[in-house]
This record gives C-alpha cells, structure tokens and sequence, in this order.
C-alpha cells in the first residue's frame, strides 16, 4: 500500500457479495435441472400462462412503447445523476423522522439490520418479499444470530417452510405445483388441518391462518423497496397479497433494505413504472397493493423507520460503460417469463438470486466477471432477443450478454495457459474469415468432408467441443464445391423475364 | 440495379444452392448481380462468442469487400448475417478503437438488405408467383428466425413472399416465434438446452404435417434439419429463396430425402 492511501480504503471496484453466485457452471446446472421432468412441465405451464397474460394487458395500450421508451430515459437520466440524487433523497427521508444507514456490501448490510432489530429485543420478525434481502442472505445471517425471519409472501413462504431457494424472483415457487405445496404445508406448519386439499382456495388459507399469528405479534418488519422517490423521500413496495401492506403498518419499527440504483428522481416519474411493472409482471392492469411512505408519520403506522441503502456492487455495475443499464432493471421478470432458457432450466441453474436473462447479466457486473461460475452466465442464452423485446426499461440483453463474453474472454488472455479448443477454433476462423482467398482455399477441402459423410450423407460423431452439436444433430454432407467457385467456373446470368429490363454480366470473381 | 451478393460463408460453404437461388431471382428481375471476391464472413460466430479482437480482422475484410460504389445495394440471403452487418460491425470497431472502421462499416451496414427486404421494399415484389414465376407445390411450414425477427423487423416478409408462390400450400407452425435452439457456439457450449430447444422446434414442425420447413437462415435451417435428420424424420428444410427460384420449367429438386446437404444433384 502506497503512503499517501489511506488505511481502509476499499480497493476499486467494490465488488457485490452474498447469493450472487453461479456456484457450478451453468451447463452443468442445467443439465441436472432439465432431468427434472416434473419441474419442466410445471415450469413450461406456468411460465407461459404468464407470457401470454403479458402479451394480452400490453397490447392494450396503445402507446406502450412510447411508454418504455419513457422508462428508460427516466432509469438512464436516474443513474447518469445518482450521487447528487442518493442525497437528495437521503435529506427528504431524514427531514420526515426516517433513519438512513449506507452499506458497501452484504456483510455491512447484514449487521446494520441485525444491529437495528437488536436495539429493540426482539428475536422476531416479519418481512415482505424482498429481492435485496435474497441477494445479501439476510434471512440465514439472521438466524445465525439468533433472529427469525417470517416470510409473508406466500410463495416466499412455501420456499422457506421447504428449506429451499426462490427460483424466479416474482413467482418464487414456480417449480412447485400445487400437490407439492399441499406436501409442504402439511410437513412443516405446527398447526395444519390434517385434511388440507390442493385446491388452490384451501392452500391460500392454510396460509392465511398461519402467518395471521405473526402479523398481529410482530414488533419489527424487514421490507424491500420498488422505488425511492429522490424529491419527497418516499418509499414505494408494490406487492399483490396484501401482506406487505401488514408488515408495512402494522409493526413498530420498519426497516427497509433497497439497492442505490431503485431510486425514481420525481414523484411524477413514478406514473409511468405504476403502468410498466404490473403489466410487465403479473399480466395486471393495476397493481393490487401500492404502499408508500415517507419517514415517519406521527401516530400512524411504524415510529422507528430506517433504511438500508445498498451497494453490494451496484456502483461496479454503474462503472461499466457497455453493461450500465443493466441496473435500470425493475425486476419485473418479463425477461425470465419470456426466455427459452429459463423455461427449460429453471432458476436455480443460475445459483445467483437473480435468475433469467437479467440475472445472466445483472450477478457477473455486481460480482465481476471472475466471482466463482459467474462467468459462465453470459453464455446461458442463443441471444434470441425475446428478453429486450419483453424489458419495460428496454434493457439490451444480448448486447450485454456478448459484451460480458468479450469480458471473460479478455480476462483469461493475459494468463499464460494451453489455448481451449474454443479459442484453437476462433483464431483458426479469423484466419479463414478475414480474407476471400483463405476462405477460398479451406472450401477446396469440402469434397473430403463429404467424403467423410460417406453414403449416409450426413456426419453424426464429430470430435472435442463439436460432439455437443452431434449430440442431438446430424451435420449436412458438404457440397462438392462452394458458391465462389461456382460462381468463378460456371455462373452464367440468366435471361430476365420482366418484360423491357435487360441483363448484363456479372463480374467473373 | 447492380446488386452486390454477399453469400454469407455457411451459405458458401455448405448451401451454395441458396446463394444460386439468389443470384438467379435477382437476374430473372433483371438486375445485375456482382460477387465482391474479397467477402468471407461477418464475424458474427467471433462477437457472440465474445471474441472481439479476433472479430476485428473478419469485420475489416467484410468492410473491405463491400466499401465500394461499384454497386447500388447489398443483399444476402440471411437475416442474421445482415443484422451483423447492420448492428454489430460498428460496435466490434468501437470497442477495437478503430474510428476509421466504425465509419465505413456504418456506410456499408446502410447499403445491406436482408433478401426479402430488398425484393418487397426495394424491388416491390408482393406476388412471386407473377413477379418471379414462383412454383413449388408443395406443403410447407415457416420458422421465422430470431435475429431477422427481432433486429431487422422483417415482420412476416418471408411468409407473404412464400404464401405467393404458385402451387404452395403453407400451414402454421405453432409458437413459431420461439427460438430453435441454434445460437452459434451456444449450440455446443450449452448444449442439451440448445436440444431441449430444438426438440419443441422439430415436434411442432412435425406435428403441421409439412413437406418442409423453410426460413430465411441457413444456420437456423442446419441445426433444425439437423434434429429432424438425428431424429430420423423425412421433414427437411429448404432456403425460402430455394423456394421462390423453383418454377415450373426448373423445380427445386425435392426428392423426399432429408434435405440437408447443399452442392448440385
């Protein structure tokens, strides 16, 4: 360390931590959750229900892309001004009774929160579906310290009460149909009729008789937030059960966890997310459950408010000129809902809480493209482009996707190390596609290739990185000669048939 | 209109009929076609694969090639090839630091039509059984492929040329707009979901009943045809260009084998 650094200064980038790790490479993950055929038929049902309920509610309007087109300025405008609007929003919230507490990553985070529910005694608390609080394992720190935290969101609860993970961030228990959730209810609640059905009505009040308990005893609740509203310090949760709403009011003290980059710089700007994230979402028009609040309102509703402002990476994110706008993400999950990919894999073969498209791109820029298997996120996609046509916020996924790829090809360059065959193949295409002679001269060996093919016509087993293509596919019997050299040898313009035109030659290549 | 053919190297390489398709359309409207020698690849297989640097020198010959006024227009016979050209050409220049690069790939990402672009907005072709003397009386099924779907807005293009062929009887393939699987190097790095995806695309082709599928990229069209060819169906696929150069004196050559291999029979 140099003399005039001073101690403790945090090396650049910081880095975001917690759950925002692929912990085994995507193509492994993913093999292992496409054997599961029930988590495929569940996870196909339910992701197209909600694509074509999307469809439906957009196509309704009829300046919804002029609407994206507004989100996205709002979101780009909001992170090119977020240091003077993270202020402003910080005086707004502290002049209305409200505590505001600013943490670098998870680890911070998570004693901050801990720190708050300790100076009220108590052991319990109650929280609203939050995607930070995932990111950062705020639930298993706390119970680490001897906290428990009750999840309200029904699919948050099902995931918690099985001891599993969230595998979509708006619908967390896709993968579980209802017979599973019946199964789960039944095992882990203390106190259950014996003779609860599947049926979608009994479950949810199952549910309801469960939490009901701890919404009415609980002295703390532990929120997330959709947005912060810079020129009134307001803070926004948009849920549909209604539990939030309970958690929000209900408690003595509130204490929310939200990430820098959900801050909205007018309470007007809000108009437009209240219109792209239900549709975008959950197919709705409307969203049921708005709550806002700002600081603290005598009298009414929770007296001891403080908010967690979270890094945890967010400003590496930010610091990155092609991959920026991925922090524009509303977590909407329109991209997931929409994507061939996660249809078929699920969310957990992305290890990281953020799943999908998003979360492809979103964890390696929070994390850096070297954290643990992140590196391979990048490459989960066929780079169809359903994500961006989907995006409320028209983030450019597969830009950012190929544009992390260039990062984790780049990252290995400098080390001295055995070329893979991916990279003996791409310098050999370089050398083959940067000039029409070489070309020219690799398709003279086509006739060996069909050769090769024999009197099946079709290659079925090639060697190395290529037997994942002949795994499922045949490979085509090579012509005898290539376009150039027909065209060189034999190409002859043919007569026009449009009456009056006239034809010429064609140069000879 | 002198037209510049840019075949693409699969094209090239593997389905030299589609790209003799494309010359033999344009010529039937009488325009002159004109094959720049210096052409290769646009680099695409290189960007998505995130390698950039090496993408450099693929872009920079393709720029090379086509940075003449020795034409009017350039047209190739794939939607993802011109989406390359049109989208990614200036990006690989910009993040190469090549400003000179990144000004003339703009010039000629300009100047470059997807083949049913060129043929409906710039040739007016709205009825290829008329206009171009279009047969092919057969039952055909579509894919329309991501990138000349979703980068170029080719909208049903593809589709309308092919419904207007003379003796076609088109039917539709169910979730036709979701993706088959291919995605370059995705096809091999993520492979069993590049085949669970394919495997959704071959059965609701299967299940139209076609003679064939068609599409307006090759790539695409190998790794479907592919599948079903593994899968030891008899569906195939075929080149929508193919399709618009059979007539009735010079049908495309349909022989009920799995129509994968490109070359002269």
């Amino acid at each position: 360390m140099s003399n005039n650094t001073f101690l403790g200064m945090p090396s650049l980038p910081v880095y975001g931590h917690g759950n925002l790790n692929a912990t085994e490479p995507f193509p492994k993950a993913a093999h292992r959750e496409l054997g599961n055929a029930q988590l495929r038929a569940n996870l196909g049902h339910a992701t197209h229900t909600i694509r074509d309920k999307r469809l439906k509610v957009v196509a309704e309007l009829p300046d919804w892309e002029d609407m994206r087109d507004s989100g996205s300025a709002i979101k780009n405008a909001t992170m090119a001004n977020l240091p003077a609007l993270l202020e402003q929003f910080e005086a707004n919230f502290t002049a209305r009774g409200g505590t505001i507490h600013w943490a670098r990553d998870a680890q911070e985070a998570n004693e901050i929160v801990t720190g708050l529910i300790r100076e009220t005694g108590e052991t319990e608390v109650v929280k609203v579906k939050s995607m930070a609080t995932q990111e950062i394992g705020l639930n298993e720190y706390l119970e680490e310290q001897g906290i428990a935290a009750y999840e309200t969101d029904l699919a948050e609860l099902i995931v918690q009460l099985d001891h599993d993970k969230p595998s979509h961030i708006l619908v967390p228990a896709i993968h579980k149909n209802r017979s599973q959730v019946r199964e789960i209810f039944l095992r882990e609640m203390p106190v259950v009729d014996p003779n609860l059905t599947d049926e979608p009505a009994r479950l949810a009040e199952a549910a309801r008789a469960h939490l009901r308990k701890k919404f009415l005893s609980a002295k703390v609740a532990v929120s997330g937030a959709n947005f912060g509203l810079a020129d009134t310090g307001t803070l926004t949760v948009v849920e549909s059960e209604g539990n939030g709403r309970m958690c929000l009011t209900l408690p003595e003290t509130l204490i929310t966890v939200m990430g820098i980059e959900k801050l909205l710089p007018t309470w007007e700007d809000l108009e437009v997310f209240m219109q792209l994230l239900p549709r975008s979402s959950t197919g709705e028009r409307m969203n049921p459950y708005t709550s806002l609040w700002t600081g603290v309102t005598p009298g009414d509703g929770p007296q001891n408010v403080h908010l967690v402002m979270l890094d945890n990476g967010r400003t590496a994110a930010l610091a990155d000129e092609f991959g920026r706008t991925a922090l524009n993400c509303i977590r909407c999950s329109a991209c997931m809902n929409v994507c061939p990919v996660y249809e078929r894999t699920g969310g957990h073969a992305y290890g990281s809480t953020y799943p999908g498209p998003i979360g492809a791109i979103l964890s390696p820029l929070m994390t850096g493209i070297k954290s643990e298997e992140n590196n391979s996120l990048p490459y989960a996609s066929s780079l169809c482009g359903a994500c961006f046509d989907a995006c409320p916020v028209k983030i450019n996924i597969p830009e950012i996707l190929v544009h992390l790829r260039g990062e984790d090809v780049d990252s290995k360059r400098s080390k001295l190390k055995v070329p893979s065959q991916m990279d003996l193949m791409m310098k050999g295409a370089e050398w083959a596609f940067s000039s029409g002679s070489h070309l020219n001269l690799l398709e003279k060996g086509l006739p060996l290739g069909k050769l090769a093919a024999g009197r099946s016509k079709v290659i079925k087993r090639l060697p190395g990185i290529a037997a994942g293509w002949t795994q499922s596919r045949d490979i085509p019997a090579p012509p005898n000669q290539s376009f150039r050299q027909w065209w060189a040898k034999e190409h002859h313009p043919v007569a026009a048939v449009v009456p009056g035109s006239t034809t010429t030659e064609g140069e000879q290549a | 209109m002198k037209i510049a053919l840019f075949a693409t190297c699969i094209v090239d390489a593997m389905y030299p009929r589609t790209a003799q398709a494309t010359v033999k359309l344009l010529e039937r409207l009488g325009h002159e076609v004109v094959f720049p020698s210096g052409q290769a690849c646009c680099g695409q297989m290189h960007v998505n694969s995130g390698y950039f640097k090496e993408a450099h020198a693929v872009v920079a010959n393709h720029v090379e090639a086509f940075d003449t006024d020795d034409y009017d227009v350039a047209v190739a016979p794939s939607g993802s090839c011109v989406a390359s050209v049109k989208h990614q050409h200036e990006l690989v220049a910009r993040r190469c630091g090549d400003a000179a690069l990144e000004a003339r790939a703009a010039v000629v990402g300009a100047k470059t039509y997807e083949l049913s672009q060129l043929l409906t907005d710039v040739l007016g072709i709205t009825n290829a059984a008329e206009q171009l003397g279009s047969h092919f009386p057969h039952k055909v099924t579509y894919h329309p492929s991501c990138h000349g779907m979703r980068l170029l807005r080719l909208q049903d293009r593809q589709l309308n040329l092919l419904a207007s062929v003379g003796g076609i009887e088109m039917v539709e393939l169910p979730e036709a707009d979701q993706c088959c699987g291919f995605g370059g190097t995705f096809s091999m790095k993520n492979a069993d979901v590049s085949s669970a995806m394919m495997e959704d695309k071959a059965a609701n082709i299967c299940g139209t009943g076609a003679d064939l599928c068609s599409g307006g990229d090759a790539s695409c069209l190998l790794h479907i045809g592919g599948g079903l060819s593994r899968q030891g169906s008899k569906v195939g696929t075929l080149h929508f260009a193919e399709i618009l150069a059979s007539t009735l004196e010079e049908p495309a050559a349909v022989n009920g084998e799995v129509m994968l291999a490109g070359g002269k029979r």
